[in-house]
């Protein structure tokens, strides 16, 4: 745990001190608590805003990616890969384009409202004893893709939207300052408290109902609590910025062999190491698309896909 | 509707393997259908043609003005939505028969996705609508053979199946940075491509089209058909009937491929037909097999409706064919999850 802290801490120092002038680690303290320093400014109104967004959105997608991994029993559950990202990317698209909503205030509650119906949704197709990891991923994909196809609908007849949100349907971190990461605030708390306390019962969950019954949880409550631990951190990180894959699938995958499936040690796991992920994408990308950027969930992309790829051949 | 169900009762107890009458009701009601489809589609416009018209016209007994119309206006869109249509159907008959699953159609598996890429990138980069068809035959191909590569042998069942999401949601990921690059006009056009649409396509984008498919799917319907059915049962037992397993996979593949790549060359990604076309004709022919022929006859029709739909749905602008098809799609697939997962096939 405690090395996993301090790759996060690098991370986080790496994320700040990144950018037309590269601060050293020593800058970035200094930026980050004094502020006659020189580098206040640069730390407080740019880069730090980015980085906690990253933190926030790189725990939230890992941790739903793992508790949607143990409530389906799906090894590749992910909430990019299964549609809710882009449930949320759809109500967001809606909102942006016919109710003429603009700021992240606005997006949060139809993000949320998209991303608890295709939770849902999922649930259904992907809970049931019937479904093999291949069949839910496939279930997944095709709703992506109706899902996907409806935002460039919905975008198309308004050529100003589209350059407004393009950066957001590529999903990118560059927007972020202080007042969305004050509102993203409370819904990733909720979900983060929520998801944690529910790495109990759902450790008694994967044993079968009636063995959880016999342990004295209630399964229909847990379901319940974690679909709605997913929709927010899923719903808030989507609307916050813009549908981001394989986060939240390939952090447990890489936990999981330390940690064993004891989902009181792998929640926690995940939510530190996740956003190492993320905000190391991020600052992968500024890096390789210097003078502008790569989005983030472009490098995620493109990074995570491959290892997906391996994991897929590794799994026989 | 009638007619399928006379049909049904009156089909003799000791069936024949072979052509199945039901099939060729499906079939053939389709058709009629498309062509009903068409003669609407060609007579309405700016300037309305009566349908006795329309079909004078295309016997080549019209008046000059409604020739002009027609041959040099209309039937060019036209053609190439039945030509799209047909080749998405069967690629996605193929795919799905493939793969055995009722969801694993090429747009699902990162084939279209391929396509996309790299027609966006030559959209990013200025270049020509030729260039912009080869590269997403190009593309499309390129990633089929990518992920088999990847996939190795074991085609069929899962591993294929994610390795193809997996190529998708990468492509996806690049397509989205592709999209940042350009300037607000570029990206106007690159996201009604990507939608998919007929508008403006002309012969250029007709003969290609046509030649393909004439090519393409008497090989499957001779060569392959026959064996993919076959190949349903198993890859034991079909080897153990004496087919070339390998070689009738890959081969199919390749067919397969390179229809949606033309398709999606010629009218953009058009969701969901390759997906749904095989799904529906199977449904109403309730035959085994990929059902090529009756899935061609379905994925005309779709994409011809879909396509007269989008033109007249609106009083003020037409939408793009691909809106249609999603919205559809969308509807159906969602209809689909609920019922097949009671029934436990997906």
């Amino acid at each position: 745990m405690l090395l996993a802290l301090l790759v996060l801490a690098a991370v986080l120092v790496l994320s700040i001190g990144l950018g037309a002038r590269f601060l050293s680690p020593g800058e970035v303290w200094a930026g980050l608590w004094d502020s006659s320093s020189a580098y206040y400014h640069i730390v407080h109104d740019s880069r730090l805003p980015r980085t906690l967004l990253g933190l926030m959105v790189g725990t939230a997608l890992g941790l739903a990616g793992a508790i949607m991994q143990a409530l389906t029993r799906n090894p590749l559950a992910d909430p990019g890969l299964l549609g809710i990202n882009a449930g949320a990317s759809a109500a967001v698209a809606t909102a942006a384009v016919f109710f003429g909503v603009g700021t992240f205030f606005g997006y949060v509650w139809f993000a949320l409202a998209g991303a608890a119906i295709v939770t849902a949704m999922v649930y259904a197709v992907g809970g049931g004893r019937s479904a093999t990891p291949a069949r839910l991923a496939l279930a997944g994909a095709a709703l992506n893709a109706t899902l996907l196809s409806y935002v460039s609908a919905v975008l198309l007849g308004d050529t100003q939207a589209i350059d407004r949100m393009k950066f957001w349907t590529a999903g990118s971190l560059a927007s972020a300052d202080f007042a969305t990461v004050e509102r993203l605030l409370p819904f990733f708390a909720a979900g983060l408290a929520t998801g944690l306390l529910a790495a109990r019962p759902l450790n008694a969950l994967s044993l079968g109902d009636d063995a959880a019954r016999a342990l004295g949880a209630r399964p229909a409550v847990i379901r319940t609590a974690v679909i709605v631990a997913v929709t927010l951190l899923c719903g808030s990180a989507t609307a916050a910025c813009g549908p981001i894959v394989f986060v939240g699938l390939l952090i447990p995958h890489m936990v999981r062999p330390f940690t064993g499936p004891d989902l009181r040690w792998m929640l926690p796991y995940t939510a530190v190491l996740a956003p190492v992920l993320l905000l190391g994408a991020d600052v992968l990308g500024r890096v390789l698309g210097s003078p502008g950027e790569l989005q983030v969930g472009t490098v995620t992309a493109v990074v995570g896909g491959p290892l997906f790829l391996y994991l897929v051949r590794a799994a026989k | 509707m009638t007619a399928v169900l006379e049909k049904r009762t009156a089909r003799p107890i000791g069936r024949k393997a072979g052509v199945r009458p039901r099939a060729v009701v499906v079939g053939l009601i389709a058709v009629l259908g498309t062509f009903v489809v068409s003669v609407f589609s060609l007579g309405t416009g700016d300037f309305d043609i009566a349908p006795a018209d329309v079909v004078t016209t295309l016997f080549g007994e019209g008046n000059p003005a409604h020739e002009f119309i027609i041959g040099e206006l209309r039937l060019p869109r036209l053609i190439t939505a039945i030509a799209v249509g047909a080749a998405l159907a069967a690629g996605g008959a193929v795919f799905q028969s493939l793969v055995r699953n009722p969801l694993g159609s090429p747009d699902m598996l990162g084939v279209t996705n391929g396509a996309s890429t790299a027609a966006l990138t030559v959209i990013i980069l200025g270049g020509t609508s030729t260039q912009l068809s080869i590269a997403a035959v190009l593309g499309g191909l390129g990633a089929t053979l990518l992920i088999q590569l990847i996939a190795g042998r074991a085609l069929h069942g899962f591993r294929f199946i994610l390795v193809g999401i997996g190529m998708a949601a990468i492509l996806t990921g690049i397509s989205g940075y592709l999209l940042t690059r350009g300037v607000q006009m570029e990206n106007a056009r690159a996201l009604l491509w990507l939608t998919g649409s007929l508008d403006g396509r002309d012969w250029g984008q007709a003969k290609p089209m046509l030649v393909v498919l004439a090519i393409v799917v008497p090989v499957l319907l001779l060569a392959c058909g026959p064996g993919l059915k076959i190949l349903e049962m198993g890859d034991d037992s079909a080897s153990a009937l004496g087919v070339p397993v390998p070689l009738l996979r890959n081969g199919a593949l390749l067919s397969a491929a390179l229809l949606v790549s033309f398709a999606a060359a010629s009218a953009g990604p058009v969701n969901f037909v390759a997906l749904i076309a095989p799904h529906l004709a199977k449904r109403l022919t309730r035959a085994p097999g990929p059902n090529l022929l009756p899935s061609i006859a379905v994925g005309t029709l779709l994409l011809t409706g879909a396509d007269f739909a989008a033109q007249h749905l609106l009083q003020e602008r037409t939408l793009p064919v691909g809106v249609v098809t999603g919205l559809v799609g969308g509807g159906y697939l969602v209809w689909l999850l609920t019922t097949e997962r009671r029934a436990g096939r997906i």
